[in-house]
Parts: C-alpha cells; structure tokens; sequence
C-alpha cells in the first residue's frame, strides 16, 4: 500500500512537467503580441513596451521563458500578473469560489444523483421512474448555458427566489444556483448509470440467494446491491471533481462569479503565461489526486481490490 | 477606452471587454439596503475589473479608467456636454502662437492625505508619466512637451524632469510646447495629467492599490475582481455637483449577469448591453433604458498600401464608390436596433466642432448609382479583376461580425464585386496585424473615441502625417500635406470655436480622400434600475456618476 501510494506520487512529477511544458507552449504560439495589445486601439510606445517585455521576460526564447518560470515556480514565486499582481495571491482569490462551487454541485449531484436513480432503479417501469427518466434526459440534453439563463431569468429576475448572480462575497445562498446549474447533468448522468447498475444487480444470483436466506428487502438493497452498484458511481463523481472545478467556466460567467474559470478566460485572452500555467497546473494537480482518492476507495468498496 | 478600443468590449473589443452597499456586495441584499435613500446612498455600476494599477498614466481601459476619473481632479473639468471648466486651474494662459501657456492653479486644494496641491504636484507627475524608465503606457501624452525626446532614452534616470515645465512658485508653472497646440488647455483635462501627492514618488505600488488622490470622490477599498469603491470627497473644493455618497464599481466580465442585476434590482446602471438584450433593450419595463448619441465614430480603414487604393485618383474613386455603396440606415436600424447614428463627418455627436453640413459629406450617403458610376471609372483607369475580392477584418471576439457582413452585403449587391468580412480570432492578435501594416490585401476595423472633447482628438490622431507609420493611430499610412496644413492651423488657432471652424475645412479633404469610410456613430447606451435617478450619459459615453441617486 505505501509502495503503492509513493509510486502514485512519483508518478505526477512528469506529468505536470509535461502539462506544464505544453500548455506553456501552447500560450506561446498564440497569435498576436500580448505588451501590443496592452496599449490598445493607441499606438504602442516602443521604449515602454520594450521595457514591458524585459520585465516579463516576453523578449527572450521559449525555452528560455519557459525554464525561467519552472526555476521560480520552484521556490514558489510565480511572477506577477500584466496588472503587477502576484500569481500567487490572484490563484489565492479565484480558488476558493470554485472549490466552494465545485463541492456544493459535488454534493447536490452526488446526493439527488444516487438518491433518484435508486428510487427509479427500484421502481423500474412506475410512472415515478418515467418522470425521472425524463428530466435527467432534459438535462442532459441541454446545454449547461441554457439550463443557467433559465434559471437565472425566472429564479433570480422574475420571481426573487435566489440571487441572479453570486455578488462578491458570495455564501451558500448566492451560489446555490450556479451550484445547481454545474451540477445538474452530472446529476442526470449519475441518475441514468445509478439506475441502470441497481436494475441490473437486483437480478444477480447473489440477490437472489441472499432473499432465499430470508434477507430483509432492505438489507439486501443497501448491503448487496447498493454497494455493488455504487462502484462505478464513484468512479465517474471522482472523476467529476476536477471537471467541476476546470469546467466551471461558462457557469462562472453566467452567475459573474469570479473564481478559476473566469480567471483563466482572462488569463488567456491577455496572452498571460505564466498565470494560465499556474492555474492549469494546480487543476491537473487535482485531477491526479482525485483519481488516486478514487482508486483507494475502490478498495474500500470492493474488498476483491487490494493494493500490494 | 477599452471600451473605445476595445470593445467596448469595446468599441472594440479586446476586451472587448462592477456594489454595494454592505461590505457584501453581491446578493440581492446589497441594493435593498441602499435603497433606503437619500444624498448619501451609494450607486452600483457595473465595470471592468481594472487591468492595471490605478495610476492615472498607466490606465487606458474604462476598467480602472472609470475610477480613476471619479478621484483625481485635474486643470480642467468637462461637463456633461464636453464643455471645459477651469477646475484646480485658476487660469491657463497662452501666448501668442499657443507654444508656450503659464498656469496658475487654485489656493486651498489637498490631497486626501492633507499635503497641500503644489505646481509640482502637476510637474513632477507629468515627467515621472513621461519618464520611459517608468513603463507607463499613457506616456506618448506627453510627447509635445518639450524635453520628452530626451526622456525615451534607454536608461534615464526615473526622477529625470521634463525641461519644458518650469515651476515659478507654488502656484504658477509654465508649460514649453515642441509644437504650437491651442487645445492644450483641453488636453490637460484627460485623466494622465492629474496631480500626484509626494507620497506617490515613496511607493508608486502601494499608491497603485490605495491612492491618494484629489477630487470629487476619494478611494475607499478595492478588493481585486470583486469592487473598487470610493466615496464622497468631503473637502472636495471644485464644481462637480456629487449627488450620490459613493460609487461601487463592481467587477464584471460580461455584461450579461449585469444586465440580470439590473432587472432584478441588484445593480444600478450598466453602462452597455449585452447582445442578446440588444433588440429587447428598450422595451424592458425592468429596467431604465438610456439610449443616447455617443462619441464613437466607427469605420473602417483602407489602408494607403492596399492594392487598388492607393493615393491617386483610382484610389480616391474606389473609396468613395465603396462609400456610397453601403446602406448605412439600414444597417443601424436592422443589425445596430437603432443603437447608433448615421455618420455626417469624422468627429461624433457629442464632440463640440461635430458638424451635419461639411462640403462633400454626401459621399457618406447610400447612393447606388453614383457608387457604380465611379467604380466603372476606376476600372478605366486600372480593372478590378474577377477574382479580386474586398476584404474588411475586425476581431471576432468583439461583437463585429453582424455588421460587417451587412456591409460586405452591401457593397456587393450594389458594386457587384465580391466583398466579405475578414475575421481574426483575437483583438489581441488583429491588433498586430494592424501594427505589423500586414493589411496589404484588405480593410480593417477602426474606430475612436475621444480623450478630450475636440475634433483634434479625432483627426489628429488617425489622420494626420505625423501620426502615420507606427507614430501613432494612422494605421492606414495616409499623408497629405494640405491635410496636415490645415491641422496645424487650427492647433495654433486663438480660440477652440476658430479652430473647430478650421478642423470643418480639413474634414472636407477627408471626404474627398476617404483614408478611411465612417461607418456610423455608436450611441452612448445602457440600463439602469428602476430605483435609480439621474442615470444619464456623458460626452465620453460614460455614465454621469456624480449625477446619480437614489
């Protein structure tokens, strides 16, 4: 288990060497001059921009660029933005909206994701698991842009329930819309593969016999058929983690929450390297830790799984 | 500017492009709290999050522009109008060519932090502005002071001074012009010439978070993509009338979830609207819906290096042939919804010295025959080929595509030639095409508005010789040295009147030449709440902040 975990570890050094190595290289054959662009419709001062590109050290090779950033990032200095902000302290702000978001729409797609594809797995063909199907059809089918203006639009501006966008210092209350638009076709697909596994499971043998041992109904669904059902489950939500948090972007704008999607959009639109590297960075990094939590809790799971 | 530039999300585009009462903006609470009213009650706007420090000569977006202009008071003020008013300056006078102006500025005026506003306050500002070691990117407004040349060296010492600015007390300063300018006076009221407190020169980064300023409204915290707030100045001793306690710009990066605050009451005014409200806008009983003329002049250049428009007759005929191709009216009813104007002349609507009545201006009229006409003639001279086609680019992050394929649409039902719009992704990377002068095949987007309220701002910068190849914003390389005469006669003018008189006659050349083809004149739009009052635009298309209440 121990070796195990170490490899796992050594193992996201090279990956987020390469990550950071392609994505940087991937701002930098962007078109366009980002010190240009600063100046915009006026004409550009070459002395002053000049100065610009030597601060941000834009006047040198890729590679060299490229090193310059990994030397600092090691010793945790990031640089500072094209305003004069440090990474460091813009990556401070924008991570915990989204972490805040992203775990309020893990939980509400987790929970009314099992919760309504157990209801309508166990009531396979009932007018209940037809309405459920239904809705998680809907969600999936529309883009998340809609589901959000919708609910915007008659949540927030018609009818007062919630506030239309999240504000600055947003709580429970201002992001429990966005929350639920990022969670809701996660949700749906959660419902379908929920059900799908709970229908499919509560004909297996092992069922079978566990009610011939005269089992109750209820501890045959939670003890056999849930836990069996849930593996995949986990699978797709641990997976989810690091979508919710990279992919929050069109809901982040939507809602006007100024968290790591609309940071990024900003980032990349003013051709900033070493802020979009900063933050791609700590996503893969999540994304490599969420899926190493998932594979343990396969274990705890399903005892078959073992890691030497 | 950005917003001019850019896209306004500008004008432009690149950026193409703002709360609250308790310290918790956001949610619906904020607003209702201020509701309660009264002289004292803050305004939300929407804004940009400022994308640089906010230090008046390294801000050139409406982001951190809006701010700033609420606190820093210069020479001179403009009112709704565009009018100027002696504002710190107790007088700006010219000698005779308009080289050199004596200025005396008021008794009793402090900054926030209670020093004292001294002739340096304005001298040491404008040099550490225009000092190249400083990086500021509004330097090139000081490029007529005498001394600037020698201040774009490479390694000038940062607290090197301008040598055209020569303090005579402590109220009296005495400014050196390279080239005679008789809107200098005018010019000293845009935002990089505001005076900056000594403190500034200690910690020019914690003053960029935190300034120390001099004006109608004082800094009161800026919590980063969040809020700049700033407050009522009470000792504040010039003549804006502040009808609000304080302003909240809030920080969007997209219109759309502003324009669902104001609906729902959680913002006071937004300053532009989203595309998809464009058409609805106006009728929303939600919101209070301003739509007003504006001072930016949209257009398109045809750069002197293009094929077939070159400065000789054949160019001038294909100009103004293309010109009078385009169905303007049409265009702004149909893809703009009415928000913008018809173009008469080079300047816009709100600018003292804009006119309806310049000779020529017909060639800015959709006149079908005639366009035809003289594109026969050109082709006499040299023919379009069948393949050639005429190309526009704009920057497709801005909100451009529409109209350029409504003109592209345009020039080829009328012209029967094949034109089309020429989309680059960013404005970002459009930009530098303009700059690289990699246009050589096809027409590009341009567009202005104004830093100060004067035909100058306009012409000068777009048109003229000496802002041509890479010098400033005549990216189209026009030159033509009547037109530049003219300019220099009306900079070295007595008053602004004889000199907007003399700009009317350089406009006139530029109806002839057409260096580049006005489009139409973005209107000054937006929303506000149901609860607020006085929601009104300026000359510049910014909202009149001070003007606001509830």
């Amino acid at each position: 288990m121990g070796k195990y975990l170490l490899r796992r570890i050594l193992q996201m050094i090279p990956v987020v060497l390469g990550t950071t190595l392609l994505i940087y290289a991937l701002v930098f054959a962007l078109p366009g001059d980002p010190v240009a662009a600063m100046f915009g419709d006026k004409p550009v001062n070459q002395a002053v921009a000049a100065q610009i590109r030597a601060e941000y050290n834009l006047d040198k090779p890729f590679l060299v660029q490229y090193v310059l950033f990994l030397k600092n990032a090691l010793t945790l200095n990031f640089g500072n933005t094209f305003a004069g902000q440090p990474v460091i302290s813009v990556i401070g702000r924008a991570f915990p909206v989204t972490i805040q978001l992203a775990l309020m729409a893990f939980v509400f797609e987790g929970v009314f994701g099992v919760l309504f594809g157990i209801i309508s797995g166990l009531t396979k063909g009932k007018w209940s698991d037809t309405i459920i199907l239904v809705i998680s059809l809907l969600l999936i089918s529309v883009p998340t842009f809609v589901t959000g203006f919708i609910l915007q639009y008659f949540l927030g501006v018609k009818w007062h329930v919630l506030p239309a966008t999240a504000g600055a210092h947003p709580g429970f209350i201002d992001l429990l819309m966005p929350a639920i638009v990022l969670g809701s076709v996660s949700m749906a697909s959660i419902i379908r593969l929920t059900r799908t596994e709970i229908s499919s499971n509560i004909s297996e043998d092992y069922v079978r016999t566990a009610r011939a041992k005269g089992m109750g109904n209820f501890q045959v669904i939670v003890h056999h058929v849930l836990r069996n059902s849930l593996i995949p489950v986990v699978t797709y939500l641990g997976a989810d983690i690091g979508g919710l948090m990279g992919g929050a972007m069109i809901t982040e704008r939507i809602f006007n929450i100024q968290g790591v999607g609309n940071t990024l959009y900003q980032a990349i639109v003013r051709g900033e390297g070493t802020l979009v590297v900063s933050i791609v960075t700590i996503l893969v990094m999540i994304f490599v830790v969420t899926s190493l939590l998932v594979d343990l809790l396969y274990a705890v799971l399903d005892p078959r799984i073992r890691y030497a | 500017m950005k917003k001019r530039k850019v896209t306004a999300l500008a004008a432009a585009a690149v950026c193409s492009l703002a709360l609250v009462l308790s310290g918790c903006g956001g949610s619906g609470s904020d607003s209702t709290t201020g509701a309660s009213g009264g002289s004292d009650a803050m305004i939300s706007v929407f804004n940009p999050e400022p994308t640089n420090p906010l230090i008046p000569s390294n801000t050139n977006e409406v982001g951190g522009g809006n701010p700033i202009d609420m606190m820093f008071s210069r020479l001179v003020s403009f009112d709704n109008k565009g009018k100027a008013h002696n504002e710190i300056a107790k007088e700006i006078k010219g000698n005779g060519d308009s080289s050199q102006f004596t200025i005396k500025i008021n008794d009793g005026w402090k900054f926030t932090d209670g020093s004292p506003v001294t002739a340096e306050s304005f001298t040491k500002a404008w040099s550490w502005a225009a000092n190249v070691s400083n990086k500021q990117k509004n330097s090139s407004f000081f490029a007529n002071i005498k001394g600037y040349d020698e201040l774009q060296q490479d390694g000038v010492p940062a607290d090197t001074q301008l040598s055209g600015l020569n303090v005579v007390d402590d109220k009296t300063f005495t400014v050196d012009l390279t080239s005679p300018s008789s809107t200098f006076p005018i010019q000293v009221g845009y935002a990089a010439f505001a005076p900056l407190p000594e403190s500034f020169y200690k910690d020019t980064k914690a003053f960029g978070e935190k300034p120390v300023t001099v004006g109608p409204y004082k800094f009161q915290s800026w919590e980063h993509n969040k809020f700049v707030k700033v407050v009522k100045n009470p000792d504040y001793k010039g003549g804006i009338k502040v009808k609000n306690g304080g302003i909240e710009f809030r920080s969007y990066t997209d219109p759309t979830p502003a324009y669902a605050d104001i609906q729902s009451g959680n913002l006071d005014a937004l300053d532009t609207i989203p595309a998809s409200y464009k058409k609805t806008f106006l009728k929303d009983s939600q919101v209070q819906a301003v739509n007003d003329p504006g001072s930016v002049l949209q257009m398109f250049t045809i750069p002197t290096y293009m094929k077939h428009f070159g400065e000789d007759q054949e160019g001038k005929l294909r100009r103004q042939a293309i010109s009078m191709a385009i169905n303007r009216p049409q265009i702004i009813d149909k893809v703009l919804s009415g928000t913008g104007k018809d173009v008469t002349d080079f300047t816009a609507p709100t600018i003292p010295g804009y006119s309806k009545s310049i000779k020529g201006n017909d060639v800015l009229k959709y006149n079908p025959s005639k366009a035809k006409e003289l594109w026969e003639e050109a082709n006499k001279i040299s023919p379009w080929g069948a393949n050639d086609v005429f190309k526009m680019a704009y920057n497709a992050d801005g909100a451009h595509k529409e109209i350029y394929d409504a003109v592209a649409n345009s020039i080829k039902n009328t012209l029967g030639i094949n034109a089309q719009g020429n989309p680059l992704p960013t404005f970002n990377e459009f930009r530098s095409n303009v700059q690289g002068r990699k246009f050589t095949d096809s027409a590009f987007r341009s567009g202005w508005q104004a830093d100060y309220p004067s035909p100058e701002s306009y012409l000068m910068s777009n048109f003229s010789s000496s802002a041509a190849d890479g010098n400033g914003s005549n990216d189209g390389d026009y030159k033509n040295p009547k037109f530049d005469a003219l300019l220099t006669k009306a900079t070295a003018a007595k008053s602004v009147d004889e000199a907007n008189k003399i700009y009317q006659q350089a406009e006139e050349i530029l109806m002839e030449d057409l260096p580049a083809v006005p489009l139409y004149y973005m209107n000054a739009y937006g929303a506000g709440s149901k609860s607020v009052q006085g929601f009104t635009f300026t000359w510049k298309g910014t909202p009149a902040y001070p003007d606001m209440s509830k």
